[in-house]
């Protein structure tokens, strides 16, 4: 069981858990994930640690709620318990003096993104980060990434914060400002990545991103992470989860992601009825 | 040996087995000759006293059995089930010359139950503790009966495992119908009661490196019995359409995640229910891959091989309850291609029809494509079910172990020593694919091997 310390929402359905798992807080690099299970009855969901303590032993994990289980983890509170957290998972990002390095995150991407964004300042970057949100209260670790990053970027689709777009508007701004942009990491929805490289692949700015396929063991066993790389086919859990953005076939990644999709549904549907119950109940009370 | 009649046991996942009654376990018992020389023994990979468990067992004392088996084998609820007993012990049974064999694996199955069942599973004696601590790596068949073996004989020893549960591929793969997970847990438990410590969620290599464990945890030696687990996929086109899945992925997500239960469980699968599933190989694996498709309501479950139904290295006995049950045999028969729609989805497979050639480098005949023979055949499903090569992650991170060219561990034979001082391995991670009771030979080996490095240096120090 590994213990919750603190949990609190960083924006509508996302929350932000330091969870105690010393060996992992000592071990875990930039980049890696964890993988999650909540009940005896419950699924294995990959999440990518977006930071750690070692004094305290604890990593940190950013949830986005969507199905039914990672809104069942979204229902965790301090003092809380996982049942099973285990990592780290992957292989840790490629971290280098690249000169000017562009950290960008789409939504709770910018969780994903963010340890990356740190190690990347560390190993001597000029660092920028560009934060994308459909609207304002989606824009997250805004301060936290003012802290490490030399100039941070948010962005919303709605223009109701930062700038007024996609994250790709504010980083073509960049480059064509006459920024000798040297590397750009992307995290977020598939088409955000996709976007991403399109953006920098006339550049020939070296791009990666971190891939989020459906997982089971997360240590290679299963082969269902597949993905398709430069042609090859990839198992991401032992050969990610960052790659090559220019070598990245996204549109067979987002397919396969849509592989439950219906079990997904009807499951959140079964919940979310289940929670109105409570609810009903509750009140009837 | 009764058995669930098929046409209902193909709707459940209930063990498909019944298992001897007493009457009927006497009887059997009773047709062992009682050699003085016993062949049979000489056919276990553990070395189990055959003859003498036998003997008990006619004379109607089956704890006394079970205590003679468990003096060579920790897991004989398991392995009375899944060894490939006709090949190893009931090939080399005299009886068998003219008649059948004895069926050891079904009373090995009797006596196991019947004392799980009574008296619950008693403990061995365990030897003066040495004080010297063993790290094993993989609680499969290789690493719990290594761990079983060790703990016995007095050591400390801790079994890590990267999934959530204990047991590798004896819960993961091996279907309930087969293996049902209780008894693997009994048998788990049994150890953990013997001292065994177990911890989950260790993947080692990343939480822990193999250096860490005998450095920083003080560990005095260490066995990798992480199996095999990368599976092999055919690399045709269209392998990574929806709907194509690895046998690894397919019954872990039935068998660990019990999606055969979505919702109650909240791992799904894919639903064949009404529909045309294809299984790609001849193995065990491939065997419990379209038994399970068939229980989770598919309307056509076929097994595709590329050479004839003798070369198929599955059990008789699992061929035999797969075609009981409604299982479709396509045999001679090669993919080519996976067929899918706009949005990924599979839909079908082009195959080719083979024929029988010259013997190949395995001594079988080797499979030749007939040209013109290519059809497409509809399916919702494929598994491919072609074996496994061997999980990266210990080789990444224990650069001091030596590797083959496929990845597999290298050892000294007789010891099951690897490159590195204090490291042993044994199971799938050295042979490749085989079958549990192999590992569990490796993993006894191995044990011994590793009782003589500590005590050796106990003397020393």
């Amino acid at each position: 069981m590994f213990k919750i310390v603190s949990a609190e929402f960083l924006a509508p359905e996302v929350k932000r858990f330091e969870i105690e798992a010393p060996k992992i807080a000592a071990k875990r690099k930039a980049g890696q994930f964890v993988i999650v299970r909540i009940s005896s009855q419950g699924e294995r969901i990959p999440l990518t640690i977006a930071d750690s303590s070692v004094e305290r032993g604890t990593i940190t994990i950013i949830v986005q709620g969507i199905g039914k289980t990672t809104r069942e983890i979204n229902e965790h509170k301090a003092g809380e318990f996982f049942m099973d957290v285990v990592g780290p998972l992957g292989l840790p990002s490629h971290i280098e003096n690249f000169g000017t390095a562009i950290s960008i995150g789409g939504g709770v991407g910018t969780a994903i993104a963010f340890p990356t964004a740190k190690a990347l300042k560390e190993a001597g970057n000029h660092t920028i980060s560009i934060i994308g949100g459909k609207s304002k209260e989606y824009v997250i670790l805004e301060n936290e990434l003012r802290e490490i990053c030399d100039e941070v970027y948010p962005t919303t689709d709605d223009g109701s914060y930062g700038y007024h777009g996609f994250v790709t508007g504010k980083l073509k701004d960049i480059i064509e400002s006459g920024t000798k942009v040297d590397f750009v990491l992307a995290i977020g929805p598939i088409p955000m990545m996709k976007a991403v490289a399109e953006v920098t692949r006339p550049y020939g700015i070296k791009t990666v991103v971190s891939l989020n396929p459906v997982m089971v063991d997360g240590t290679g066993m299963c082969g269902g992470c597949r993905a398709v790389v430069g042609g090859q086919t990839v198992f991401v859990c032992v050969d990610g989860p960052e790659f090559d953005a220019h070598e990245v076939d996204f549109t067979l990644l987002m397919k396969r992601n849509n592989t439950y999709r219906s079990e997904e549904k009807s499951a959140l549907d079964k919940h979310v009825c289940s929670l109105d119950k409570q609810f009903a109940e509750a009140i009837n009370n | 040996m009764p058995e669930q009649a098929p046409n209902s046991r193909n709707k459940n996942f209930t063990e498909v087995n019944l298992g001897f009654t007493e009457e009927l376990a006497k009887l059997e018992a009773e047709r062992c000759l009682q050699c003085p020389k016993p062949k049979c023994v000489e056919g276990c990979p553990v070395g189990v006293q055959i003859k003498d468990f036998i003997k008990l067992v006619a004379e109607g004392d089956y704890l006394a059995a079970a205590s003679k088996i468990k003096e060579n084998n920790v897991l004989p609820a398991v392995c009375g089930r899944v060894c490939p007993q006709e090949e190893q012990c009931e090939a080399r049974c005299v009886t068998g010359v003219k008649g059948e064999s004895v069926a050891i694996g079904r009373l090995e199955r009797f006596v196991a139950d019947y004392e799980r069942t009574t008296t619950g599973i008693r403990q061995a004696e365990i030897k003066t503790k040495t004080g010297k601590k063993v790290a094993i790596i993989g609680s499969g068949p290789a690493g719990l009966s290594c761990a079983g073996e060790l703990v016995q004989l007095g050591h400390t020893v801790t079994v890590f495992e990267a999934l959530h549960d204990i047991g590798g591929v004896l819960i993961y793969g091996i279907p309930e119908f087969r293996l049902p997970k209780e008894i693997v847990k009994a048998e788990v438990d049994a150890l953990e009661a013997l001292g065994v410590e177990f911890k989950t969620n260790s993947v080692i290599g990343f939480t822990d490196t193999i250096d860490e464990l005998m450095t920083v945890e003080g560990y005095d030696a260490v066995f990798i019995g992480v199996g095999a687990g990368l599976p092999y996929f055919m690399n045709l086109p269209g392998e990574n359409y929806n709907g194509v899945y690895s046998a690894n992925e397919f019954l872990t997500r039935v068998n660990l995640m019990k999606a055969y239960k979505f919702p109650e469980f909240d791992t799904p699968v894919f639903d064949v229910k009404g529909k045309n599933v294809a299984v790609f190989g001849g193995g065990n694996t491939a065997m419990d891959a379209v038994r399970t498709s068939k229980r989770l309501g598919a309307a056509n479950a076929r097994i595709i091989y590329r050479r004839s139904e003798v070369e198929m290295p599955a059990r008789i006995e699992e061929v035999h309850h797969a075609k009981e049950e409604g299982i479709e045999f396509v045999m001679l028969t090669n993919p080519l291609e996976f067929l899918g729609d706009e949005a990924g989805w599979l839909y079908g497979v082009k195959l080719q029809k083979m024929e029988l050639g010259e013997p190949d480098a395995s001594g079988r005949r080797r499979p030749v494509a007939i040209p013109g023979s290519e059809y497409v055949m509809p399916i919702d499903m494929a598994v491919i079910a072609i074996g496994n090569g061997s999980n990266p992650i210990i080789q990444k991170t224990t650069p001091d172990i030596n590797f083959n060219k496929w990845g597999n561990i290298t050892v000294e034979e007789a010891t099951m020593k690897t490159s590195k001082k204090g490291v042993f391995a044994g199971g799938d991670i050295v042979t490749g694919g085989a079958t549990v009771i192999l590992a569990m030979g490796a993993g006894r080996k191995a044990a011994t091997a590793i009782d003589e490095y500590l005590m050796e240096n106990a003397v020393i120090q």
